[in-house]
């Protein structure tokens, strides 16, 4: 079943072409890792996704349904940074989801809808490590504990999609590793059809059932603004091959390294 | 110039480092410590009254008669009249009845002028159209100088109380809403596309993620603003008034009565530190998340 489905897709700012023909079909279930030189629409292709900004031509189909314009609870979210609500602690920070759901105007819940909305966000933050600091203010939590909060906020209201924007960017190695361990468990636990735009290949490889790397196909050398990026390559991968990254991509790792 | 003895000892080196180090320390890498902090404070406070003192008695001591620099005495014969004994004409004690006419004047401009900022704060920061309707407007009219325009309010509200509340409230609101407008334009974008994914409205946006950050930044701002605000009420009590602590300073004035005007600037100093300690504390006891330091990333 298709989840997610671009039919030629184009983003153009004026006369400058950021992302040209891109057709792309998303199973559900699968995790797809983005990758692709700084530039290359990495973000704007999850901007689509994610309702921030709309195709200037082409659709993008969620469910065979033409996708809403602008970010809803059908979509969930991790950004690298500010993904949590700092005034809020832990526990209110993935309670929000629920209490917009279940109160339209005060955004609070009360009595038995609040405790069984408690009951569930207390074990979702229990089962992504933060059981200990439910009270705790995002500011007081160290960088990976912050990402667990936000990966919990955005899947208490079970969307049908997860984007994850250079999630473990900021982490530092050790806690990368952990964060890898927790979300490849979430993704088979909830069953979670997820796309991740990441600058490191080999997370991308190490986690993703499906890899698309986007690049510019032509490039004009008086014109460079004109020809846009897509998909350039599109490497679905078997359980036995997710730990290696295949040679056709070793440039663009060259390339990561270079950029640090 | 310091010379390495060549022929001693590494660890004799290590020793005289270690003495060395005190004298070697730059002047900007040294800091009071403790107790030593509160007395540096309170040295060039102690020291200015001193030399009041000083200055006050030598004139004192040459004519009794002095009014421009009183002795304390002289002050606390001023303050016995003006704060402990009612007037026999209107039957009330002048301080008190000036610090309620002041602070009652003071309370209201700054109570709509909060509400004002918060409302329109709000939505110009947060809502696009609002922002291309209004944003102009505000700044347009913050770059007003309020007391140009305080005969106008005279002209439209008479010379009562509304006058002088329009004139705090004109005065600090323009440069409070730019603020708030622009503190919470800077929420990051993150943060609003986030709410939206967790099923948010625009107006849960507005009340569970823009404005719990908005006040804070609010209470800051009216802390700042409470300078300006008691400029403006003791301008338009100067002008037009017949109660009042600004309206009692210049009042007294003509007679160059040193010794009422003195306190009653003391009390003043007094009344904006108490609001401005009773606004850090109310932030700091509603919204501790804004005042936690970091403690780990």
């Amino acid at each position: 079943m298709i989840a997610l489905s671009f039919r030629n897709v184009w983003v153009e700012y004026r006369d400058k072409v950021v992302l040209e023909r891109v057709s792309l079909d998303i199973e559900d279930g699968a995790f797809v890792s983005i990758v692709g030189p700084s530039g290359a629409g990495k973000s704007t292709f999850l901007r689509l996704a994610l309702g921030q900004e709309a195709p200037s031509r082409g659709h993008i189909l969620l469910d065979a349904e033409p996708l809403d314009p602008e970010p809803g609870p059908d979509r969930g979210v991790v950004f690298q940074r500010y993904s949590v609500f700092p005034h809020m602690n832990a526990l209110d920070n993935v309670l929000f989801g629920l209490e917009c759901a279940g109160s339209p105007g005060f955004g609070r819940l009360l009595g038995r809808p609040r405790r069984a909305a408690r009951d569930r966000a207390v074990a979702l933050l229990e089962r992504v490590g933060l059981g200990h600091s439910l009270k705790a203010y995002p500011r007081t939590l160290s960088g990976g504990m912050q990402q667990r909060l936000a990966i919990a906020q955005a899947l208490i209201t079970r969307p049908r999609i997860l984007l994850l924007d250079e999630p473990f960017g900021a982490l530092d190695p050790g806690v990368r590793l952990d964060m890898h361990v927790l979300i490849d468990e979430l993704w088979r636990e909830h069953g979670l059809t997820i796309l991740m735009v990441t600058h490191d290949i080999k997370e991308a490889f190490k986690l993703g059932t499906r890899v698309i790397a986007f690049d510019k196909r032509r490039h004009d050398e008086q014109a460079p603004h004109r020809y846009g990026s897509t998909a350039v390559y599109d490497f679905p991968l078997d359980e036995k091959k997710r730990q290696g990254v295949p040679a056709a991509l070793e440039h663009m790792l060259d390339e990561n390294r270079a950029i640090g | 110039m310091f010379k390495w003895p060549r022929t001693e000892s590494s660890r004799t080196c290590d020793l005289n480092l270690e003495l060395a180090a005190p004298t070697m320390r730059r002047l900007l890498n040294a800091r009071p410590r403790g107790g030593g902090q509160v007395l540096l404070g309170l040295l060039p406070i102690l020291g200015l009254i001193l030399l009041y003192l000083l200055v006050a008695s030598a004139r004192h001591a040459e004519n009794p008669r002095d009014k421009i620099i009183p002795i304390p005495s002289a002050m606390a014969a001023a303050v016995q009249i003006m704060a402990f004994e009612a007037d026999p004409r209107t039957g009330e004690v002048p301080m008190v009845a000036d610090t309620k006419a002041s602070l009652r004047r003071l309370g209201i401009a700054i109570g709509l002028s909060a509400i004002t900022t918060l409302v329109l704060g709000l939505m110009i920061g947060l809502l696009p159209y609002v922002r291309a309707g209004l944003g102009p407007l505000v700044a347009t009219i913050s770059v007003i100088p309020p007391i140009a325009i305080l005969p106008i309010l005279f002209i439209i509200f008479g010379l009562g109380e509304t006058s002088k509340v329009v004139l705090i409230f004109l005065g600090i609101t323009p440069v409070m809403v730019r603020d708030l407008a622009s503190h919470v334009a800077s929420i990051p974008e993150e943060q609003i596309v986030k709410a939206q994914t967790l099923g948010a409205s625009t107006w849960l946006t507005l009340v569970r993620v823009a404005l719990p950050q908005a006040m804070p930044r609010l209470i800051d701002s009216l802390r700042l603003a409470l300078c300006p605000a008691w400029v403006y009420l003791i301008s338009a009590e100067a002008i037009a008034a017949d109660v009042g602590l600004g309206y009692r300073i210049f009042l007294v004035r003509r007679y160059l009565a040193m010794d009422t005007i003195l306190p009653y600037v003391v009390w003043i100093s007094i009344l904006a530190v108490v609001m401005d300690f009773a606004l850090l504390s109310f932030s700091r006891a509603a919204y501790p998340w804004a005042h936690t330091e970091r403690t780990a990333r």
